[in-house]
């Protein structure tokens, strides 16, 4: 019993260390004092306010969700690819490349990040929105080929080979079936791309373009200058979005497949 | 419909041969079934009519042109999957229609094509609902109409009944038979069921270990068999040692130190070689216990396994253990009884030595 109740109270101690930072920006982003700290003196949406006319978090905000969304796009659409060569076909060195596309999940950040710019720099090519997409993009990709891959394994070839026998061709087999049953993988993996871009800060610091700032190293910036209020604020919305996008992709996922049978 | 023709043909995977020296026809409207054991390469050869396989030497024909380089999806095939394989995401109307879709066929006639499918699956009115909607039974005739909608040149039926329970099983057979008369399509039949091949089939296919043992018709395989692998795969037998002692027009006669000599009809002596050792092959169902005396061989009852109206029992004639399978009437034999074993030579076969299975 005595050692229940302990451990019991250590979980709890344990989430309450891990979750109570994540509060108190939660709860601070509505104080309407002018130092971002307790104690709190009232309820206002003041920073959102002030956060809304910041043009440098606007435009931040901006280049992050565009980043985010193209991340997304490649990582998904490169991951679709991988894991139907992957799984479907057999071909020499497959468990290399699986390796390959799996390692930039095990490479420290701060590796990739720096041979990725020393490659760069071999290339003569200058940093750019463009590589800060590719870097995402290469991140990204291990996770999105992961849960294809996962989902892929579990749709039988039966299927293909079915709609294969009935008279489509390989590329009608693929949008007509192969993709719509991939779908919640897919659009599971297209999440986890999005987020990861989204709150990516390491491996950004390394690689934006000077003058081009996403969120984090945005809110990094300023944290160097002093704990403004606004970062509360900001910290809030990005917690929204990295939260709540999932979650409304899941209750609208459920509420397709309800629709359907 | 279309006659389907293998010449040669043999399949390896690296250094696994699936299927070696294949050479059959399948005529025109037949149905005829692979029966065999486990990895004896059936599912190998459906899936290289069905153009899912690509054979590594050996000409396939379907209607007398050459398929081997055809693309599956232009060979105009029915394929029926142990796992129905039914699209989840489509409903069963979607199904059924989704062959019609690469085929000229006009909007209207495939609404009533579906129903038509659906009438002769006897499953009319479901077009609206998911596979997982429908029971095991069901699924499985809405993929046998999805198959045969199409109309298919060969249908190919890899296992369709195996996922389903005994009962519906048998009732399923009865009517995928009936549908297969009905439409005349050439079927070819996937099963390692004896009772289903025999059951269904103008022509069965024995194989074992990507071999071919034997082809011919049910009662051909069953009463003829050309090997031991045949003679033990379709059924319960008894298999001696024996000598030919002689030969004349109509029967071969061979002696076993069990039932001394016994006249095999040549008939069922197809497969016997010249020389001078032979097997004996008695069906268990052939054999009849009798209470001791009346002649034949002197055994003794071992086990007995009581299966309703029959009796399968366990039986040792001197050293050899033997199987006899007889209706029972009144009581049957009690384990440790010593009974007369009869045969009828008529009903016996005369196998080559050492053929098959090893
Ligand atoms: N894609 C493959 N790669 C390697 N070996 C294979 C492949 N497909 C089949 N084989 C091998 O070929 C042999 C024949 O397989 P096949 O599937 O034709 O057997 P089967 O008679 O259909 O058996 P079952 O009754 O179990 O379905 C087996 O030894 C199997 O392991
Ligand atoms: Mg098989």
């Amino acid at each position: 019993m005595r050692v229940w109740s302990l451990l019991k109270f250590y979980t709890v101690l344990v989430y309450a260390f891990t979750f109570a930072p994540i509060a108190v920006v939660l709860l601070l982003a509505f104080n309407s004092s002018q130092f971002g700290g307790f104690p709190i003196e009232g309820f206002s949406l003041r920073w959102f306010r002030e956060l809304a006319e910041n043009e440098a978090i606007i435009r931040a905000l901006r280049t992050s969700v565009i980043l985010g969304l193209l991340t997304a796009l490649i990582a998904t659409t490169l991951g679709i690819l991988a894991s139907l060569a992957l799984v479907r076909y057999r071909f020499p060195g497959k468990n290399w490349i699986t390796t390959f596309l799996i390692s930039p999940v095990l490479v420290p950040e701060t590796v990739l990040a720096v041979g990725l710019l020393i490659f760069l720099r071999w290339l003569h090519m200058p940093r750019s929105f463009a590589l800060l997409l590719i870097g995402h993009s290469i991140i990204a990709l291990p996770f999105v080929v992961l849960v294809v891959q996962a989902r892929l394994i579990g749709i039988r070839r039966d299927y293909e080979e079915a709609a294969m026998s009935l008279g489509a061709n390989p590329m009608q087999t693929f949008f007509q079936i192969t993709l719509p049953l991939l779908m919640p993988a897919v659009f599971a993996g297209a999440l986890f791309a999005f987020t990861i871009s989204f709150d990516n800060i390491t491996a950004t610091i390394f690689w934006r373009p000077s003058g081009m700032e996403t969120v984090p190293t945005q809110i990094f910036g300023m944290l160097r200058n002093s704990v403004s209020p606004e970062i509360n604020a900001l910290g809030f919305v990005m917690i929204c979005i990295t939260v709540g996008v999932p979650l409304l992709a899941g209750a609208l996922a459920r509420y397709f497949a309800r629709k359907k049978i | 419909m279309a006659r389907v023709e293998l010449k040669s043909v043999r399949k390896s995977f690296g250094a696994v041969v699936a299927v070696q020296g294949a050479d059959v026809v399948f005529e025109e409207g037949s149905f005829t079934t692979l029966l065999g054991p486990s990895g004896c390469g059936k599912t190998t050869i459906l899936r290289m009519i069905s153009g899912l396989e690509t054979p590594t030497d050996g000409d396939i024909l379907i209607g007398g042109k050459r398929i081997n380089d055809v693309p599956i999806h232009k060979r105009n095939l029915g394929l029926v999957f142990q796992n129905y394989a039914l699209f989840p995401h489509r409903t069963i109307g979607e199904n059924i229609a989704f062959g019609l879709k690469y085929r000229d066929v006009a909007k209207a006639d495939m609404a009533r094509k579906v129903t038509e499918a659906l009438d002769i699956v006897r499953l009319p009115g479901v077009e609206d609902r998911y596979p997982s909607q429908l029971s095991g039974g069901q699924q499985q005739r809405i993929a046998l109409a999805r198959a045969i909608v199409i109309e298919p040149d060969v249908l190919l039926l890899d296992e369709p009944l195996s996922a389903l329970d005994a009962n519906l099983r048998e009732e399923m057979r009865v009517e995928l038979k009936a549908i297969q008369d009905r439409i005349g399509v050439t079927s070819i039949f996937v099963t390692h069921d004896q009772s289903e091949a025999l059951a269904m089939s103008d022509r069965i296919i024995v194989m074992s270990a990507g071999r071919i043992e034997q082809i011919g018709a049910p009662d051909e395989v069953y009463n003829r068999p050309v090997s031991e692998f045949v003679a033990n795969f379709l059924g319960a037998s008894n298999l001696l040692d024996a000598q030919v002692i002689s030969r004349d027009r109509e029967h071969v006669v061979l002696e076993t130190a069990e039932f001394g000599r016994t006249p095999v009809p040549l008939s069922h002596a197809a497969s016997l070689g010249d020389g001078p050792a032979a097997k004996l092959m008695i069906r268990a169902e052939k054999l009849t216990l009798a209470p001791v005396g009346q002649g034949g061989a002197t055994a003794k009852v071992e086990n007995v396994d009581y299966q309703g109206q029959l009796a399968r029992y366990f039986l040792r004639v001197g050293d050899t253990p033997m199987q006899a399978m007889n209706m029972i009437d009144g009581k049957p034999f009690a384990t440790g009884e010593t009974v007369s074993l009869l045969l009828n030579p008529d009903a016996c076969a005369a196998l080559p030595p050492k053929t098959g299975a090893s």
